[in-house]
């Protein structure tokens, strides 16, 4: 049995209900629900034209012959009767009755000798020689027809005529100019949504890690090591960056020889491996000595100035490479283009990722500094040392956030920009280096585990539609603007889904390769990527089922693909042609989404 | 040569006690049952030893080395002297059965090589032996998870052996098996202690597999150490010390 209801609750179901209602019209009002526009005959014969050419996409085509009868006819009747002469019955012609009316009038013209079954436009053709359409013919077996149609208001003295057109189909079908276009720009946009997941692939797995809880979090250091290593991490991205200047001007004295190119591509990975072999020992029992560890780290050094020097080379002759075999390729041309363009790539992201590594390496000997620092002095100087590095690096971090400020807002005042936040930051940091016990483990891990996910948040909140349109200013409107967009959204998405795959592995096998005494880098080679391989694998596939999805609108906001032409079709009122790239992108989209399917079943 | 000294593990969310002053030593080359209820400590015990739990308080010593107070490099020096079995094996399912085994070498190989799956050619032909040893060289190319249970635990005893290893942490490692495989496991163990004079310290769950193969048991209950003794000396009134009034005995 129920409980019975009390008569408020009935009041605030009814004020409920009432509320509801309100919400609703409220959304008619403001969405504009128009249902006089639905029913108005005008618009319905619209809709009606629509759906009939989006019935009949324009793929194929005949080639048309076309032929014309002309009767001439006089409007209004002159004073002394219709003086046109008789028409020549031999071949096709028309018979007006009446032959000469006023304007407005309706006269019936009747067609002899035609083509049998044919179509085609009844057309009055004034002096200044526009056609007007009347009517439309359609001619039976015998090539008879037999039409009444009204005259237009064009009166004039001269004779006009009134001009029967009938068209024919020649030779076999064919696919029209427009199936070509859209054959043209599916494929680019399958490209496009290939290039992107690429791309964003590449750049959202290593990221996926610093979004990854379970991996992040238990990373924890002393305040000495967070504050060497962000004293020491633009340090380390000047060092990478000068290193990597240095070596590409070296390598543009050496492109001037070809053989000293093509022997520095080879002899580089020689240098490196023969070096790295020296310096890293395969197995080693004990500890070296100071000497040894200098010289190794030497050796090191040496291979990764000579790997920049090689891949500096390797970029140039790909670049001369390619633009020399892309003339001589003929239809493989683009071959060409692509081994220059990775040169190109190669050669400007190596000062950038030296950069990268420059700053990763020396935040890595930072850490390392620190953490013997926090176990090595007494505790006194530690305490001491933290105050001072605390402070340097405090006022660090803000003024470089001061910098990025300046370059965003353009201040240009440095008390605002340089000295105020290196204060602030510097008081900051010396507040949180007093208050701490001087070797407390601070949560970096978790710390940059929150800073990733809010990036990757906020993009993925911006929608690839938006960003093509920045994307458009700096590369202009076209399908690489769109690569782009799509590639962005795909590693803020993806660097997501993936880290959730990292956070959902099973801890079994990362507990027992610990404690085989493995380091944190060689628990995640032998225990993470072997079990998050398959869902990888997975959401890059349905990744790119998405990104061709996208790609057939990014084109609406500029970035290449289909959108644009189905865009420029609509807009120009060419439902049919629009009707062929909706069609082809129901054809991609759904044979992409059987693909991926069935790859990733494959791949798990 | 393992002294255990006062440890207390405290989970902290929660604040249950999962070990409370706990003491003990363990000479070279003995063969350590640790019995208890499921939830009275065992495998905490186990891991706060190679610290994959940090314990709250207390020490742990090896070989006279404090492993509590370890720092992160010298920890990953006595982590590769003290291999590990596990329940449910943890082995790499979709790695091959030689990858798995060759993770035991990776406290001792150069971490630069291993990231790309070099190692040492002597480090594969021990593989290869310790393989044969647990009688299965035949299935170094198969994939872990194509093994059946045994065959994957001897896997994980062939993974713990390439630590060459002085003491072996097993967790509860025949729990997850048939009484016939569960022998044929504890065989291999016995046989490593008895040979190779490795340590062994091995949670238990049935008693006749600890009168069997234990030289001595430690016996835990609700995170305390209620038994230190010879495995014949458990009877009916230590056992429902260590299990409870309501247990009963079976095996």
């Amino acid at each position: 049995m129920e409980k019975p209801k009390s008569p408020l609750q009935s009041i605030l179901l009814g004020a409920a209900v009432l509320a509801a209602l309100v919400i609703y019209a409220y959304g008619f009002q403001v969405t504009k629900v128009n249902l006089e526009e639905t029913r108005s005959p005008r618009r319905q014969e619209q809709l009606v034209r629509i759906l009939r050419a989006l019935a009949q996409p324009d793929i194929l085509e005949y080639d048309r012959d076309e032929f014309q009868v002309n009767a001439p006819i006089q409007v209004p009747c002159p004073a002394g009767g219709s003086s046109v002469p008789e028409p020549d019955k031999s071949g096709p012609y028309m018979v007006l009755t009446p032959p000469c009316a006023d304007p407005s009038a309706e006269i019936t013209v009747e067609g002899f000798n035609f083509e049998p079954n044919t179509t085609g436009p009844l057309n009055f053709i004034p002096p200044s020689g526009v056609s007007l359409q009347m009517a439309s013919i359609q001619t039976d077996a015998n090539g008879h027809f037999s039409v009444t149609a009204k005259l237009p208001k064009r009166p004039n003295e001269q004779i006009q005529y009134i001009r029967g057109v009938t068209r024919r189909n020649v030779g076999r079908p064919h696919f029209s100019r427009n199936a070509g276009d859209t054959w043209d720009k599916i494929v680019e946009t399958v490209f496009l949504a290939l290039l992107a997941t690429t791309i964003g692939t590449l750049i959202a797995i290593p990221a996926s890690f610093l979004a990854a809880r379970n991996l992040m979090t238990p990373i924890t250091s002393p305040l000495t090591s967070v504050a060497l290593s962000i004293l020491f991490f633009p340090v380390g991205m000047w060092v990478g960056a000068g290193a990597a200047s240095r070596m590409g001007a070296a390598s543009q004295m050496m492109t001037a020889s070809v053989a000293l190119n093509v022997g520095g591509v080879i002899a580089g990975p020689l240098i490196v491996w023969g070096a790295a072999r020296w310096a890293l020992p395969p197995v080693e029992e004990t500890s070296p000595g100071p000497a040894l560890r200098i010289a190794r780290l030497l050796a090191l050094l040496v291979a990764a100035l000579a790997g920049l020097l090689a891949l500096f080379l390797l970029s140039n002759l790909a670049l001369v490479a390619g633009h020399a075999l892309a003339p001589r390729l003929g239809a493989l041309s683009f071959l060409g283009t692509f081994v220059a363009a990775l040169g190109d790539i190669l050669g400007f992201s190596l000062v950038l990722v030296s950069a990268l590594v420059g700053g990763g390496v020396l935040v890595n000997v930072g850490g390392r500094l620190g953490q013997i620092i926090s176990e090595r002095t007494p505790a006194t100087v530690n305490k001491s040392l933290n105050l001072l590095l605390g402070t340097a690096a405090g006022a660090t971090l803000f003024a470089i956030f001061g910098a990025a400020i300046n370059w965003l807002y353009q201040i240009n005042n440095p008390l605002w920009t340089l000295w105020i936040p290196a204060g602030v930051g510097a008081a900051a940091g010396l507040i949180v280096a007093a208050l701490l016990p001087y070797n407390a483990p601070l949560p970096i891990g978790y710390v940059l585990y929150t800073i990733t996910r809010t990036v990757f948040n906020g993009l993925r909140s911006i929608e690839s539609l938006v960003m093509v349109i920045v994307f458009a200013v700096w590369v202009g409107i076209g399908p690489f603007a769109g690569v782009l967009a799509l590639a962005l959204h795909t590693i803020a998405s993806n660097a997501k889904l993936y880290s959730e795959q990292v956070e959902s592995i099973m801890a079994g096998p990362l507990e027992a390769i610990t404690a085989t005494g493995a380091t944190r880098l060689q628990t995640i080679v032998y225990a993470v990527i072997p079990q998050i391989v398959p869902p990888y694998i997975s959401y890059t596939m349905y990744r790119w089922d998405i990104n061709v999805r996208m790609s057939t609108i990014i084109g609406f906001a500029g970035g290449g693909g289909i959108g644009f032409l189905l865009q420029q079709n609509i807009n120009l009122l060419n439902y049919r042609a629009a009707s062929t790239q909706m069609l082809a992108i129901a054809i991609v989209v759904a044979s992409m989404d059987y693909l991926s399917t069935k790859m990733r079943e494959r791949a798990i | 040569m393992l002294k255990i000294e006062n440890l207390t593990k405290v989970y902290s969310p929660g604040g249950v006690r999962a070990l409370e002053d706990v003491s003990f030593d363990v000479p070279r080359g003995q063969f350590l049952a640790v019995i208890g209820l499921s939830g009275s400590g065992k495998s905490t015990l186990l891991r706060c030893i190679n610290r994959l739990i940090e314990p709250t308080s207390g020490r742990v010593i090896l070989d006279g080395q404090d492993v509590t107070a370890a720092n992160a490099e010298e920890l990953r020096h006595i982590r590769r002297r003290i291999g590990m079995v596990f329940q449910h094996f943890n082995l790499v399912h979709r790695s091959s059965v030689l990858t798995n085994v060759l993770a035991g070498r990776l406290g001792y190989v150069n971490p630069a090589w291993s990231l790309v799956n070099r190692f040492p050619k002597s480090d594969a032909e021990k593989a290869r032996r310790e393989m044969e040893r647990v009688g299965i060289g035949d299935k170094l190319y198969h994939r872990a998870d194509a093994l059946s249970g045994g065959q994957q635990q001897r896997v994980g005893i062939a993974r713990a052996l390439m630590q060459d290893p002085d003491v072996i942490l097993a967790d509860e490692p025949v729990a997850s098996l048939d009484p016939v495989l569960a022998h044929s496991i504890m065989q291999y163990l016995e046989q490593i202690n008895k040979e190779d004079g490795v340590t062994v310290l091995c949670s238990l769950h049935f008693l006749d597999l600890v009168h069997r193969y234990a030289h001595r048991v430690v016996a835990l209950n609700a995170g305390r150490l209620v038994f230190d003794g010879l495995p014949q000396e458990i009877d009916d009134r230590r056992f429902k010390e260590i299990y409870g009034q309501e247990a009963e005995r079976v095996g």
